[in-house]
This record gives structure tokens, C-alpha cells and sequence, in this order.
């Protein structure tokens, strides 16, 4: 029998560093699933070169790995970048030098990304500053790409990886781990291109949905029956600080720990996936209101549109929805009027 | 004298580098250094109180529910509020399961690697070792991932995520279990044990539980072949190895105290120095900056009243690591001295033989994955579907609180004041700030520090893999380290 083998092409050699962040996108990711983290890996023809957590390799090899590549003797395809750059103080990036080299971590990013195939932000502190820039961001932290929302960051707007593409952000605190390993997998088999990210260069594989999509609580949605306390099981958007409506992710359609999402845990999303998520100018878990009417709410709806339809539906609310939603269990199950009471 | 820098010094959480003064083939001095700042304590300052619950989490990926756990803490006694007894139960199933998956991913990701060096080569255990351990390509790392992963299905239904849950609150959490639940949670507690008791231990978690002393440890290796289960299989690589002696302790310890449920820790607060167990009197702590990137201030402070002024430029200091001392001494923390504290037997023992070392941290941490998942089997049956999860209260314009808690990796604690109904200053400090913190004023070398001194040097070594041991036994965050 002749069979037919794929022609082997060479495995795509991955690096991973790490900067001004919490370590939790990887974490989440060595929680992928069906199949683990390896597998992945391997069904990619994904080769570690390095990574900090995973790896055997330790201090001067790793350094010399580190100069071979940036002198283009040893071919990267894929930098990935977790955590924000520091540049502080004052532009000298000294609040993180990297180990063995002293030498600042932001040079060695600049210089890896430079002779890298493609470069990827790994989680919202690597694509655009996140959490470590918020408050009046003293370290000068920011994204590969980005300064929160304005473009720049440490590459510059007009930054291009060999293979011409932009810094893919992989944005999100943290990181769900399918969105990365999906969009790897496909940098790997050449199927990832310009048009595969949006306006904040963040893959549109999770980025064409909102965390709105596939939300348990959408039929309190409906009817503006209300969550008001948190534990609550009704719409978190009226009071709680929930941007679901307007941030741009699969969460509620792609499991988080087999089950869950920020909504099914009972507390609001927060838009960790959008520049600047950190500092949302308001208490996170209380919805800022003008009039008594949320500020936030979904972003392609005409604002009278939404106030009358929320106003006709909360006069059609079910009383089941009007119990549930402000109970932390359910309380009233839906009712089948086919069965006859006896 | 040779000067030998280690970095980047990678399977640990976050950055690390040490500088190692080498004499006579042995560590003479070692200098451990916190490479990265990024200034969370700074960056609380003047938010809403409950915004710590945000950024909190943030500070480690790894220790991220300890890290809401103590802020949460913190708050509630700012508030005045009390859990329910499910918000207690659900939060300390939370906060085991990061703890135990902590351990897990310590031994089999960051610490058994080590052992598949090629410097090792020529030990007859060599090759087993590495076909097992070695990173990414060993069978332990594709066998251990997967029941990793299905183990953290708990987080999914009690805290939506991991890491970085919102669920943990002052006054519990924001997600009631429902029974169906309850019997998931149960199911995914045994699919989990199978795993423990087939692939870790080699045997029921409850006879690992209640090893009693070093014979009853050697007796129950003994009982099936050395490469039977993981945990026989490192208690013969440490003996070949003669792990013992490598990194010894101090011989002080602490511990904040884990899980509270209903007035008492399943794991005791307390300290264990000289071999006998006394009270922590956390009024005794204090954070020194001598040797720390750090404007002076005014000597060591309490952390209720700390200070966080960066200064790169600080003459004769060496790391973003500040020096936390109890009542003026180096203190120890983690898995050693949490069973130490609470009493353990066979940690008791191990420790009067041997004191604390690599050995006895690895096999604390491996017996507190028996101890804590028993425990965890018998809160989910006590959990009452339909009651409180939650308790709700105000908080006020002004207050103080602090909480005190136990990452995987040791003690953390946070200080919180508040003032005007905004976060006026807001310290923390956690397990690894204990673990490699710098000098003291005194001179006194951290916990690491001491336990490098002796550690062995092989000829040509750039990288002692005695170095790299000892540095792993700790099982250090530096995410943490330096928030």
C-alpha cells in the first residue's frame, strides 16, 4: 500500500519573554484543553525555542540563544510578548533590567521583534500597557504597538514583522487560552493574515463577537430585569458595571475552566480585552448613569431606540425573571402550561 | 574568588537573577536580586476601596486568588462584614484548588526538570529521570497538564476563571452552587484523586496523609519500585542525590494561617522556631529598605504604615525585593513551614533529622497536596444549596484593615487604609518578598540567601545545578515578589 505522506515542512520555532506583568497568561494557557498545551504544540509543528516557564534551558544559554537570534543566526518565526514594556524611569527602562545581561528588558524585546516573523502580544499588558500602566502609570509602561489607546508603544505604529504583519494583540486579562493557541495554529499553517485582525489588530477569531453573545443572563437582558448586588442572577449592565454589550470577545461562547465566564461567576465583564480596560474612569462593579440612564450602552444602537425598547420591556418583565433576577439562586423555574393542574 | 551571575533564572514565576561569590568550589555569598518594579502599591493609591478586587489578582497569575483572598480580607475588616459559612466553604475551595494546582505545576514544571540536566548523565537514574521529567518532551509534563487543567474545572463553576476571578468578595462569593453542581464539583474531585493516587503518590491519598515519620516514609518508598509513582521516584533521586543537604533553612518559620472556616485555619497561624511552635504576633512585622531600590525613610516600618518610593539609583542596593523581618528576624515561609506551624508529623520528624532543605520543602509541598485535597472533598459535601453565598455591607469613608493569608507558596499579607472613601495607602507583602529578601540593616542575608551559602560548584559550572535546587525548592513567585 502506498501511502501518502504530507510533505514535512519545518516547525515554526516559537520565543516567549516575559516583562511588567503577572504571569497569568500563561498560566492560563498551560490550562488548555481538548487537546493539552503540548499536544497543541505539536498538531502546530510549533517548537519551543524558549520559554520561561517551560523550558530546560537557563541563564547563558539562553542569552546566547537570545544573540544568535538577533545577529540572524538563528531563524525566529514567532516572538511572543507577555507582559507590558517598562520604560521607566525616565525612558532608561531600569525598572526591568533583563537577568545576566544589564541590559533593559524593552531593548532586548525591540531587537528580538526586529528579526522576528511574527510578533505577538500575549494578553492586554503586552499589547497595550494593561493593568501595570494603570493609575498615573509611574513605570512608563506600555504595549508592543501601543500606549493604551494611541499607537506607538515600544515598535512604533508603523511596525512590521518579516512576515509584513503588524503586532498581533492577543489582548485579554488574561488571555483565554484557545485565543492564543488558535491564532498560533494558524500563523503555522500560513493561514493568518491581515485580514484575520481588527481595528486594534486583536484576531477577530474572538474579536468578531461581543461577551454579550451566548450570556446566560440575555433573557434578563431582555427584559431589563436587573441584577442589584453582586451574586445576583439578573443583568449586570443597569447597575454592576458590566460591559458586556459593548466588549468585544467570545467569553460567554467559549467555556473558561470548562464552565464559566466573569458572567456565569457573577460579576461583571470589565472589557479586559480593549486599551486602556484599567482605568474605566468609574468604580469597575458600579454602572456610572446620566439621569438615572447607564452611560455605557451598546455602541451600534441608536440611544432612544434602546431607552424605549428598555422601557417597553420592562413593562412586559415576567414575574419569574422579576424574582430570579435579584435572587443568587433560581428561584422560579419556567412554567409549562400544557401540563394541567389536577 | 570568582563572581558567577545566574540569570535569567527561568521555571520560577517571574524574573530572577543571582549573583554568587564562589570560593573553593562552594557559594561563599549570594546576593538574590528582584529585577522588575512595577508598583501596584503605588498604583492602588487613591481608588475606590473595592477596585483592589480588580488590580489585587493582577498582581501575580499565579497566586492571583491568594492575592484577592488577602485583599478581600482586608476589606471585609475595613467593612465590619462576616462571611456566610458557604461563602467561607466556597472561597476556601477556590483558594485550594490555585494552591494545590500551584504545587503541581511547581513539582512536576519548575522543580523535577532539573533533574534531566545533562549534568547527570552519568548517575545510574539518569535516564529514567529525564524520559519522565524532562521539560516540555518528558511523559510527566504531557500527563500532568491534562489533569491539571480538568482539576481547575472547579474555578470554572465557583469563580467563572482562573486566574483573576472577581468572585472572591469581603463578605464571600458572588456565585451560589447549585446541587448538580455540587455533584460536579464532587466528580472532578475524584477524577482528580485518581490522578494523585495513580501517577503522583502511588497510593490512596489518605495513607500518604498520615505518614507519620522518616522510617514510615522510607518503609511505605520501599513497598513498589522506585519509579512506581513520582513521588517514589524523587524520594530516590533526592536520597541518590543526598537532597538534604543541599539548601539548609534557617530554622525560622511562619505562617499566617489557611482556609479559615468558622473562627479556626485547617492550617494553624502561628511560628516554629527551635523546634517549638509559638504565636505570630504580626504587630512584629516590618519591612526594612537598606538594601532595596528604595528612598530612605525612616528605618524599618510596619506595613500599616509603609512606604513604596522607588529609587533606581539607591547606592548599595542591589534588588526591587524589600527585606521583611519578624520582630527584627528571617523568617522562612511556604509548604515546610505551614506543616511545621500546624504540627505535621512527619514534617516534625523530618525536620528534627534533617532540618528544613530541598528534601524537606518538596516532600512538605507533596504532602500538603494529599492533606488539602481530603479536606477539599469533605467541604464540598457540606456546602447548603439555597442558603447565602454572600454577605452584603458599606464601606466606610474611613478605615483600616489587613488580611493575612497562605499562597502555595507561603505567607501573604496586605495592609490597607482608607480615607475619604478612597484607598489612601496600601502595602503588601508576600511569600517570596520573605523568601529572597535582601539584606536587612543588620547585614542579615535573606532566607535564600543563607541557604546558598556552602551550596556545591562543580568545576566549569556557569549555572550550579546545586543553585538552581535550592533556588526551586522555595518554589518562588517574584511576580509577587515585587508587585
Amino acid at each position: 500500500m502506498n501511502i501518502q505522506r504530507p510533505e514535512r515542512k519545518r516547525p515554526l520555532r516559537l520565543f516567549w519573554l516575559q516583562s511588567g506583568g503577572c504571569g497569568g497568561c500563561t498560566l492560563s494557557l498551560i490550562g488548555a484543553e481538548g487537546p493539552d498545551l503540548l499536544a497543541t504544540f505539536e498538531a502546530a509543528d510549533i517548537e519551543v525555542l524558549w520559554h520561561p516557564s517551560l523550558s530546560e534551558a537557563t541563564g547563558r544559554e539562553v542569552i546566547g540563544l537570545m544573540e544568535r537570534i538577533c545577529r540572524g543566526e538563528e531563524r525566529l518565526d514567532i516572538l511572543c510578548l507577555e507582559g507590558s514594556v517598562m520604560r521607566g524611569p525616565n525612558g532608561t527602562g531600569r525598572f526591568h533590567m533583563m537577568p545576566g545581561t544589564e541590559r533593559p528588558m524593552m531593548d532586548w524585546i525591540a531587537d528580538l521583534a526586529r528579526n522576528a516573523g511574527h510578533v505577538v502580544a500575549v494578553g492586554s499588558c503586552a499589547a497595550f500597557g494593561g493593568i501595570t500602566a494603570a493609575g498615573s502609570n509611574e513605570v512608563e509602561a506600555c504595549g508592543l504597538s501601543y500606549d493604551g489607546q494611541k499607537q506607538g508603544g515600544l515598535l512604533g505604529a508603523d511596525f512590521r514583522s518579516k512576515s509584513g504583519m503588524p503586532v498581533i494583540n492577543v489582548a485579554g486579562c488574561p488571555i483565554h487560552p484557545g485565543w492564543l493557541t488558535e491564532t498560533l495554529h494558524s500563523i503555522a499553517a500560513g493561514r493568518f493574515a491581515a485580514h484575520d485582525i481588527d481595528e486594534w489588530e486583536r484576531p477577530l477569531s474572538y474579536t468578531m463577537h461581543l461577551v454579550h453573545h451566548g450570556c446566560a443572563r440575555n433573557e434578563f437582558y431582555e427584559f431589563k430585569a436587573s441584577a442589584e448586588k453582586l451574586c445576583d442572577l439578573g443583568c449586570m449592565m443597569e447597575n454592576l458595571g458590566c460591559k458586556g454589550t459593548q466588549a468585544r470577545a467570545d467569553c460567554n461562547m467559549r467555556a473558561w475552566n470548562g464552565s464559566g465566564s466573569c458572567l456565569d461567576g457573577g460579576y461583571p465583564c470589565i472589557n479586559c480585552t480593549a486599551p486602556g480596560f484599567e482605568e474605566p474612569g468609574h468604580s469597575f462593579t458600579l454602572t456610572p448613569k446620566v439621569s438615572g440612564i447607564p452611560v455605557g450602552l451598546p455602541t451600534d444602537m441608536p440611544k432612544a431606540w434602546f431607552v424605549a425598547l428598555a422601557s417597553l420591556s420592562k413593562a412586559a418583565t415576567p414575574q419569574r425573571l422579576k424574582e430570579n433576577a435579584v435572587a443568587d439562586h433560581l428561584t422560579r423555574p419556567p412554567v409549562d402550561r400544557q401540563k394541567k393542574k389536577r | 574568588m570568582t563572581r558567577l551571575v545566574v540569570g535569567p533564572f527561568n521555571r520560577v514565576e517571574g524574573d530572577l537573577e543571582v549573583k554568587l561569590d564562589i570560593g573553593d568550589g562552594r557559594v561563599e555569598k549570594a546576593f538574590v536580586v528582584s529585577p522588575l518594579y512595577r508598583g501596584f502599591e503605588r498604583m492602588l493609591s487613591g481608588k475606590p476601596p473595592m477596585d483592589a478586587l480588580v488590580y489585587a489578582p493582577r498582581i501575580c497569575g499565579i497566586c492571583s486568588v491568594s492575592q484577592s483572598v488577602a485583599a478581600a480580607m482586608a476589606l471585609a475588616e475595613a467593612q465590619g462584614v462576616v462571611m456566610p459559612p458557604n461563602g467561607e466553604l466556597s472561597l476556601n475551595l477556590v483558594h485550594a484548588t490555585e494552591n494545590v494546582a500551584d504545587h503541581l505545576t511547581h513539582f512536576y514544571l519548575f522543580f523535577m526538570p532539573d533533574f534531566a540536566r545533562d549534568v547527570y548523565t552519568s548517575e545510574n537514574w539518569h535516564s529514567v529521570a529525564r524520559e519522565r521529567f524532562a521539560a516540555i518532551k518528558g511523559t510527566a509534563a504531557s500527563d500532568v497538564l491534562p489533569a491539571r487543567a480538568q482539576f481547575m474545572h472547579l474555578m470554572g463553576i465557583l469563580a467563572g476563571k482562573w486566574p483573576h476571578t472577581l468572585s472572591v468578595q469581603p463578605g464571600g462569593s458572588t456565585r451560589a452552587v447549585s446541587a448538580g453542581e455540587m455533584a460536579r464539583m464532587g466528580a472532578t474531585l475524584s477524577a482528580f484523586r485518581r490522578f494523585l493516587e495513580r501517577t503522583l503518590f502511588g497510593d490512596r491519598l489518605e495513607r500518604i496523609a498520615e505518614l507519620s515519620n522518616e522510617t514510615e516514609l522510607a518503609t511505605w518508598a520501599a513497598e513498589k519500585p522506585e519509579t512506581s509513582s513520582d513521588f517514589r521516584h524523587f524520594l530516590y533521586i533526592s536520597k541518590a542525590l543526598n537532597l538534604t543537604s543541599l539548601g539548609p533553612s534557617t530554622g525560622r518559620y511562619m505562617s499566617n494561617g489557611a482556609y479559615a472556616r468558622a473562627g479556626a485555619h485547617l492550617f494553624a497561624r502561628g511560628v516554629f522556631t527551635n523546634g517549638g511552635c509559638g504565636s505570630l504576633d504580626a504587630g512584629a512585622i516590618a519591612e526594612d529598605i537598606s538594601h532595596a531600590w528604595y528612598a530612605a525613610g525612616n528605618g524599618a516600618l510596619s506595613p500599616s504604615k509603609g512606604e513604596t518610593r522607588p529609587d533606581a539609583d539607591r547606592p548599595d542596593s542591589y534588588s526591587w525585593c524589600k527585606a521583611p523581618r519578624l520582630g527584627g528576624a528571617v523568617m522562612e515561609v511556604g509548604a515546610l513551614a505551614r506543616q511545621l506551624v500546624d504540627g505535621h508529623p512527619l514534617i516534625l520528624d523530618l525536620h528534627a533529622r534533617t532540618g528544613g532543605n530541598v528534601h524537606t520543602r518538596v516532600v512538605a509541598r507533596l504532602l500538603e497536596i494529599a492533606l488539602v485535597v481530603l479536606e477539599m472533598q469533605r467541604w464540598v459535601e457540606v456546602l447548603r444549596p439555597g442558603e447565602p453565598f454572600i454577605a452584603h455591607a458599606s464601606m466606610p469613608d474611613s478605615a483600616e484593615g489587613s488580611g493575612l493569608t497562605e499562597a502555595a507558596r507561603g505567607s501573604l499579607g496586605h495592609w490597607l487604609k482608607i480615607e475619604n472613601g478612597r484607598i489612601a495607602n496600601y502595602q503588601i507583602i508576600a511569600p517570596t518578598t520573605w523568601n529572597f529578601s535582601p539584606r536587612d540593616s543588620e547585614g542579615t542575608p535573606g532566607p535564600l540567601e543563607q541557604a546558598l551559602a556552602g551550596a556545591p560548584v562543580r568545576p566549569g559550572e556557569t549555572e550550579p545545578v546545586a543553585v538552581q535546587h535550592i533556588v526551586r525548592s522555595f518554589d518562588p513567585c517574584l511576580v509577587c515578589t515585587v508587585h
